[in-house]
């Protein structure tokens, strides 16, 4: 992996991008890596499409600007491929992550993603069946671990465990960690 | 040190608690109100001995902090744009009172068309207040400018107010890695807070703000230049210290990349960060170019811009904000203002870019950097000032 | 400009440092009207004591003993409020 890789989330407000944008920043610390995170703050409304973005590298990151050729895109809302250029800025070396209930050939098709890998997860459905509430963004960092070697899927649970940890009961920490377990091994990659 | 993952407005509302200040004033505007979000945790688990005030405006605020300062207590406010327009007033005063009040100020655009996002047109309007401003590029920067802006206002020949100041959003809202000081390591930096006439010795009753008419005024505004003139020794000094204690020394402004680069480009805020990243691209290709990062834009530091930027062929400024009519942006102005006599042809060009937040991307920044080239092979500035990312 | 003290040497900020420094202020001068005492006719009932704005009245061991005409701006409110069955305070021309 170069030195430094750079993602960029699409949802809709409410789903989560900006959490997980952030604490995958956050996430990477632990492995001795520089994150930084940040969504793309707008008008800040619920169900409006929005972006979250994450640089992670070896080095410190300098760079304060939104992400324009991104190396991973990671879509939490499948009814934004219609509203949104998902793909905007890039090659056929990104990694394409979809939350979706169609087949990964159904959205090669539909979205036309080239040589670019492309993986597809329902991850709305695993956290409704998982956490009890449709937000894919736990899930979807599961399946990023899966398709990418950004961070272990190790540094992931103890994270997620000791973040939720402050927050949330035992039920809905046990949830999300059994999200992340299922897409990692349910994610369509490759 | 710990090594944590913070965004700009965490990491100072842990500073600021770190400072554990006798009395802070608080007021939410967006970008700043996290910050106050997280000095209330720390108030609220108990973790700071502040006497923490919720005001009703910003200009309530000032004032609050205004009076907690005469009274001798070491006091903190922060704000964003119409937040600090809203303060007006109460900021000369306490600026003219001389009262060492440190307040963060998160960059924002001062409306209107409404907006919330960042550029410097809040605190390039206060520029001549008379506080000392300290402009960060990034999260780290902007923790270890709060805690040393306290050494700098308490300095017995200073006494003025500081604001430290960073990017609304792109640094106050971005989850970013910075290296915090222990509480007992910022105690220590920072000290035990020196008296100067406060109103609380009631065994030496002193007068704050009497009326100061033709007779005395002038002599007053005298002692605040004066007072500002020593200010570049102080932040040297105290940047010193803190070097000593972290590792990382500031200096009034940054040099990045070979220091006799013919072409500079000056930039302050998180853009300095985007345009290291160009400058690292350019020198890779053999261009040599360099950047010039303002941290202390009041006082102004003269003679070290002078030294950074005579004999260069071509210097481009960056502004985040305009001044409506005049010549140049704020920082543009500075410069020409500097380099008077020191270069031979006017070899200057202004660039004003992202105002309410209009993101600024390494691209744009190498497009400044291609215009650099043509003016220092020609000679020739084609466009004095030139509206970066506007549409036609 | 009554005080050629220059920026060097005067505390900052304009703060005061001494308290009750107004007593080196004299504003004696100020008057055209002189207020005089009639001590045969003052029943010491403080009247004046109580609204003199320049605090220019003298009480010794609770007895009006005359004006501190240092300070005494020759407002006549004394006189004003001097019981009129008394009248011990008369105002009468600086120069008289």
């Amino acid at each position: 992996m170069a030195n430094l890789t750079e993602i960029r989330w699409h949802a809709r407000g409410g789903q989560g991008a900006k959490t997980a944008a952030t604490m995958l920043a956050e996430i990477v610390l632990n492995e001795g890596k520089y994150g930084q995170g940040f969504p793309d703050y707008g008008p800040e409304r619920m169900g409006a499409p929005m972006r979250g973005f994450t640089r992670i590298s070896d080095k410190p990151i300098r760079t304060h600007s939104a992400i324009y050729k991104p190396d991973i895109v990671i879509v939490l809302d499948p009814t934004l491929l219609d509203v949104v250029d998902v793909l905007e800025g890039t090659t056929d070396d990104a990694v394409v992550l979809i939350n979706t209930h169609l087949s990964r050939d159904e959205m090669k098709k539909k979205l036309n993603t080239g040589g670019r890998k492309l993986g597809v997860l329902d991850a709305t459905k695993i956290s409704l069946d998982a956490i009890g509430r449709p937000i894919p963004n736990t899930p979807m960092l599961g399946a990023l671990v899966k398709a990418t070697n950004v961070i272990k899927l190790d540094t992931l649970r103890d994270d997620v465990r000791k973040k939720f940890a402050k927050k949330f009961p035992e039920r809905v920490i046990q949830g999300n960690l059994d999200a992340i377990e299922k897409a990692y091994e349910e994610v369509d990659v490759s | 040190m710990e090594r944590v993952s913070l965004t700009g407005n965490d990491a100072v509302g842990t500073a600021m608690a770190q400072i554990n200040p006798d009395v802070v004033a608080a007021f939410p505007i967006t970008p700043q109100t996290e910050l106050m979000h997280k000095f209330a945790e720390f108030y609220a688990d108990g973790k700071v001995n502040t006497e923490l005030i919720l005001v009703e405006s910003e200009h309530s605020a000032m004032s609050a902090v205004v009076g907690s300062a005469a009274a001798g207590a070491r006091s903190m406010t922060a704000t964003s744009a119409n937040g600090f327009a809203l303060m007006w007033e109460i900021v000369y005063i306490a600026a003219s009172l001389r009262l060492p009040i440190v307040m963060p100020v998160v960059n924002r655009a001062l409306s209107g068309p409404i907006n919330i996002h960042c550029d410097h047109s809040d605190t390039m309007g206060g520029r001549d207040s008379g506080w000392v401003q300290l402009f960060s590029e990034n999260t780290q920067e902007v923790y270890d400018n709060v805690i040393m802006a306290v050494k700098i206002a308490e300095h017995k020949d200073i006494l003025l107010p500081v604001m430290a100041t960073f990017d609304g959003f792109i640094i106050s809202h971005t989850q970013e890695v910075v290296e915090l000081l222990s509480d007992e390591e910022v105690q220590k930096f920072i000290g035990k807070k020196e008296m100067y006439y406060p109103l609380l010795d009631v065994k030496n009753p002193v007068t704050y703000g009497p009326l100061d008419l033709q007779d005395y005024y002038f002599e007053h505004k005298r002692q605040q230049v004066e007072a500002m003139l020593k200010v570049p020794a102080v932040v040297d000094e105290v940047a010193k210290d803190y070097a000593k204690l972290t590792g990382r020394k500031y200096d009034f402004i940054e040099i990045y990349g070979p220091e006799d680069a013919e072409i500079s480009l000056v930039a302050l805020g998180s853009t300095a960060g985007t345009a290291k990243d160009v400058v690292d691209k350019l020198n890779d290709e053999g261009k040599k170019v360099n950047l010039v990062k303002i941290r202390m834009f009041r006082p102004w530091p003269h003679e070290t811009i002078v030294n950074a930027l005579k004999g260069k062929k071509a210097i481009g400024i960056m502004d985040r904000s305009d001044s409506f009519g005049a010549l140049g942006g704020p920082v543009f102005m500075e410069i020409r203002s500097s380099l008077m006599g020191e270069i031979k042809e006017d070899i200057t060009a202004n660039y004003i870019y992202g105002l309410g937040g209009r993101d600024i991307s390494a691209p744009e920044i190498e497009s400044v950097y291609n215009d650099l080239f043509e003016i220092a092979e020609t000679g020739k500035v084609k466009n004095r000032k030139t509206y970066l990312g506007v549409r036609e | 400009m009554s005080d050629p003290t220059g920026w060097k040497n005067i505390p900052i900020g304009g703060l005061i440092v001494e308290s009750g420094n107004s007593h080196d202020y004299k504003t004696g001068s100020w008057r055209t009207y002189r207020p005089v005492l009639d001590e045969e006719k003052c029943i010491n009932c403080h009247q004046c004591w109580i609204y003199c704005p320049d605090s220019s009245i003298m009480i010794v061991d609770e007895k009006m003993t005359g004006f501190d005409y240092d300070h005494c701006k020759g407002c006549g409110i004394c006189a004003e409020v001097c019981p009129p069955k008394v009248a011990a305070i008369k105002m009468v021309l600086e120069n008289e």
